[in-house]
């Protein structure tokens, strides 16, 4: 994307205008902010004296955007002892999004954990299109699950699997992501998770002849396309711009995908074999 | 048209490499610069041991430009020994960009990382926003400078780059100190500063590290003079760089005596594809004024002034 000279790029500091808790460990975080946005695309969000991070938007409806964020690290304990009212830097949108064609009849939405965020704004924004879409939600345990209440009043069929059998399927979203490749004719598959799972279930899409799309996440320091951190081995693509969302078989074309990412410093760490258990 | 150049003995294809700091984190990144248009690449700066550098907001644009605190984040010479290789298969040269904290650890990071892949090396004194290197080490004296530059000169037969502050008053005293250490050439300038900017709205700094260097078109001008006073006080090749966003101000530069120009902060306002199209701006440019190669205009301002 060409900018033009002057442009201006800072965190704009507004107050939490929502919190709703989603489980035990989720909440979702909403700003008043007109953005035209897209399902896949990021935007950052800065804690004075903390840090700054990306995170994924999962809602975007009158006026508000919202962020489904996971307790994870040092940057979201923070967040989450922040009340309504206290203020946020947020900076965005950035990055590609899940593209749907309008010839898709049926399509298939899979996540792991909280992968499910942008694929659920992907759903609600399908919503009012005639498109049969296919819901793979899953966790390790029910109380992990995310957005079971909404998605079961929506127009779409869900699946839902836990690990440990607490709700749905006992198994993980890849069982109930390869029963429904083999069962409906999906003309396009969305993945969004850990990246074992994405790349288990897009060789399988490879193998059956079925358009995929994935998410995939990067260690990012500028978001804008120059620091350099979130570039793919071999292409160098960023996945800042030229992602986070690409298509599966752009993803196997890299040699990184589903093998490893860098660090902060900008070390490769590899992914380890059982990364698929911990959804 | 031919707009190839070289600095002493590096042979560029074209005058344009991609700076360090921005992209070069990988290998596959140099690849994709290289595929867009870039004359060489210089790597995001290695240090001995692993960074993980500042933490974030580690770089914002404002009206005149970038600014930036990433605090040299690397892995290491180690783990960077293992991201660069098979560097002689992408095309054009790669310059090693290295750090250190005294003149032994630049000389130590020159014996580690520099033999075998790279073309030449870049030893950056003037870094304005990591402590413990750069200006907040007082690298940009002269007297360090040379010192430096002499240490490393014993470790490598490669073209020896120095990269020198925008604020090392007078600059070109600073040049001929890296001069007399033995360098081969000066890439001029570092991000200038440090700057700093305020979120109004809650009055904290925005970036974490408070204060970042200032790069791109506000930079520019002062690039430019350093150049032309540098090209006036010691005769080694100058690598321009600071907010080379179009062919002309890398014209500019190379009239103030550049022969080569490094783009980094250019690449948010024109994307990796910035080389080709500097590159076409600047054919257009001297096709326009009848100039038939680079050579007519490297220090053309001070050729005019005699």
């Amino acid at each position: 994307m060409e900018r033009p000279l002057g442009t201006i790029e800072k965190p704009k500091v507004l107050p939490i205008s929502k919190i709703i808790v989603e489980n035990e460990r989720v909440k979702t975080f909403f700003f008043n902010i007109e953005w035209e946005t897209r399902p896949g695309q990021f935007a950052i969000l800065w804690i004075p004296r903390v840090n700054e991070k990306p995170f994924c938007i999962s809602h975007n409806e009158n006026g508000e955007i919202g962020f489904t964020i996971c307790h994870v690290g040092d940057f979201t304990h923070k967040l989450f002892d922040l009340k309504v009212g206290d203020p946020v830097g947020i900076r965005g949108p950035y990055g590609s999004w899940f593209k749907t064609e309008n010839d898709y009849k049926t399509i298939l939405l899979a996540g792991g954990g909280y992968g499910v965020a942008p694929l659920y704004n992907l759903a609600k924004s399908l919503e009012k299109k005639d498109i049969q879409i296919h819901f793979c939600n899953g966790a390790r345990t029910n109380k992990q699950l995310l957005y079971i209440k909404q998605l079961k009043q929506a127009n779409v069929s869900l699946h839902i699997s836990t690990d440990d059998g607490s709700q749905g399927q006992k198994g993980t979203v890849i069982d109930t992501a390869i029963k429904c490749l083999e069962e409906d004719k999906i003309d396009c598959a969305y993945f969004c998770g850990p990246e074992l799972m994405e790349k288990k279930l897009v060789e399988l899409c490879i193998k059956k002849n079925i358009p995929s799309q994935v998410s995939i996440e990067r260690y990012m320091k500028c978001g804008f396309g120059i620091c350099g951190q979130c570039c793919l081995d071999d292409s160098g693509d960023r996945m800042c711009q030229e992602g986070p969302v690409i298509s599966g078989i752009k993803a196997m074309q890299h040699s990184e995908f589903g093998k490893y990412h860098r660090n902060k410093s900008g070390v490769k760490q590899y992914y380890e074999n059982n990364q698929t258990k911990k959804l | 048209m031919d707009i190839s150049t070289g600095i002493g003995k590096l042979k560029l294809k074209n005058p344009t490499l991609l700076a360090s700091g921005i992209l070069g984190v990988s290998r596959a990144s140099l690849k994709n610069a290289i595929a867009n248009g870039a004359g060489g690449c210089v790597i995001k700066s290695i240090s001995l041991e692993e960074r993980p550098g500042h933490n974030a907001p580690n770089i914002i644009a404002f009206e005149g430009g970038l600014m930036n605190a990433v605090g040299y984040s690397n892995p290491g010479v180690e783990e960077a020994k293992k991201e660069f290789i098979d560097l002689k298969s992408l095309g054009a040269p790669i310059v090693a960009s290295i750090i250190g904290k005294d003149t032994d650890e630049f000389a130590e990071m020159a014996a580690k990382l520099l033999p075998g892949e790279f073309s030449a090396v870049e030893a950056v004194l003037s870094c304005p926003h990591t402590p413990g290197y750069g200006t907040m080490a007082g690298q940009n004296t002269p007297e360090n400078t040379e010192s430096i530059t002499k240490a490393i000169r014993k470790k490598t037969d490669l073209p020896l780059f120095i990269k020198i502050s925008p604020d090392s008053q007078p600059i070109g005293e600073v040049a001929k100190a890296a001069e007399a250490g033995g360098a081969d050439a000066i890439v001029a300038v570092n991000t200038m500063g440090p700057g700093m900017a305020i979120d109004i709205e809650t009055g904290e700094p925005i970036l974490d590290f408070k204060i970042g260097g200032v790069s791109g078109p506000a930079l520019h001008p002062i690039a430019v003079r350093c150049i032309y006073d540098i090209r006036k006080s010691c005769r080694l090749p100058i690598i321009g760089v600071g907010g080379v966003t179009f062919g002309k101000d890398a014209v500019e530069m190379m009239m103030a005596g550049a022969s080569a120009v490094e783009i980094g902060s250019g690449i948010y306002y024109r994307e990796i594809s910035i080389f080709k199209k500097v590159c076409e701006e600047i054919k257009d440019f001297l096709k326009g004024k009848n100039f038939s190669s680079l050579q007519d205009i490297i220090g053309l301002t001070h050729k005019i002034e005699k």
